[in-house]
């Protein structure tokens, strides 16, 4: 039997050099919450609780399908989140009621927090 | 490739440069990405040639790009590189 693939090993996020479209050029400007995922992430470190290489871990982690449907801050958060759980700050069951109190808000909480 | 948290991109493997300054000594990343201190090592920036990364018909070929990569993931060329 003759194993033809060329796979190299290679994963989903180290894709430099590889095919793509055009680089937007556009700018944009962030959302309230995205600049607070930013700000977490900065206290978080800050504190010693993480790096930037434990974000990177959990964002490759997450694959491919990830890096095609959440944003650039969803991807972030996500991982903030899972560092946080890892480094004992707080405990899933603890983020769980605390998400609890947060809907309890209602659907217009954040938007008015914007204002 | 290795598994883990190795931070030398795919089209730089395989690669000759040349060193362009030395840096650190820095925490091993493999070991910070799962939350554990990391060993000091030294930190190389690297310079290469566009044309030894895509090709002599690459835009540019006499461009370089650097990259700083730890010493663990490198190992000595056969001889002097630097143009």
């Amino acid at each position: 039997m003759t194993d033809t693939t060329t796979y190299d090993g290679r994963r989903w996020h180290d894709m430099g050099g590889t095919p793509a479209g055009p680089v937007p050029t556009d700018q944009h400007d962030f959302s309230l919450w995205e600049k607070r995922v930013d700000a977490l992430m900065t206290i978080a470190s800050g504190n010693g609780h993480f790096t930037v290489d434990g974000l990177r871990r959990v964002i490759e982690d997450m694959g491919a399908e990830a890096f095609e449907t959440m944003t650039y801050y969803e991807r972030w958060i996500a991982s903030v989140n899972q560092n946080l759980i890892e480094a004992g700050v707080y405990t899933t069951a603890e983020l769980a009621q605390r998400m609890t109190e947060v809907a309890a808000r209602g659907p217009t909480y954040g938007e008015a927090a914007s204002e | 490739m290795p598994p883990g948290h190795v931070r030398t991109p795919a089209y730089l493997r395989g690669k000759t440069g040349w060193v362009e300054r030395r840096l650190g000594p820095l925490p091993n990343p493999e070991q910070l990405a799962y939350g554990l201190k990391g060993d000091p090592l030294p930190l190389i920036r690297l310079r290469f040639c566009m044309a030894d990364l895509w090709g002599p018909d690459t835009d540019s070929p006499d461009d370089t790009v650097d990259a700083e990569i730890y010493s663990h993931w490198l190992e000595p060329a056969e001889g002097p590189h630097a143009p």
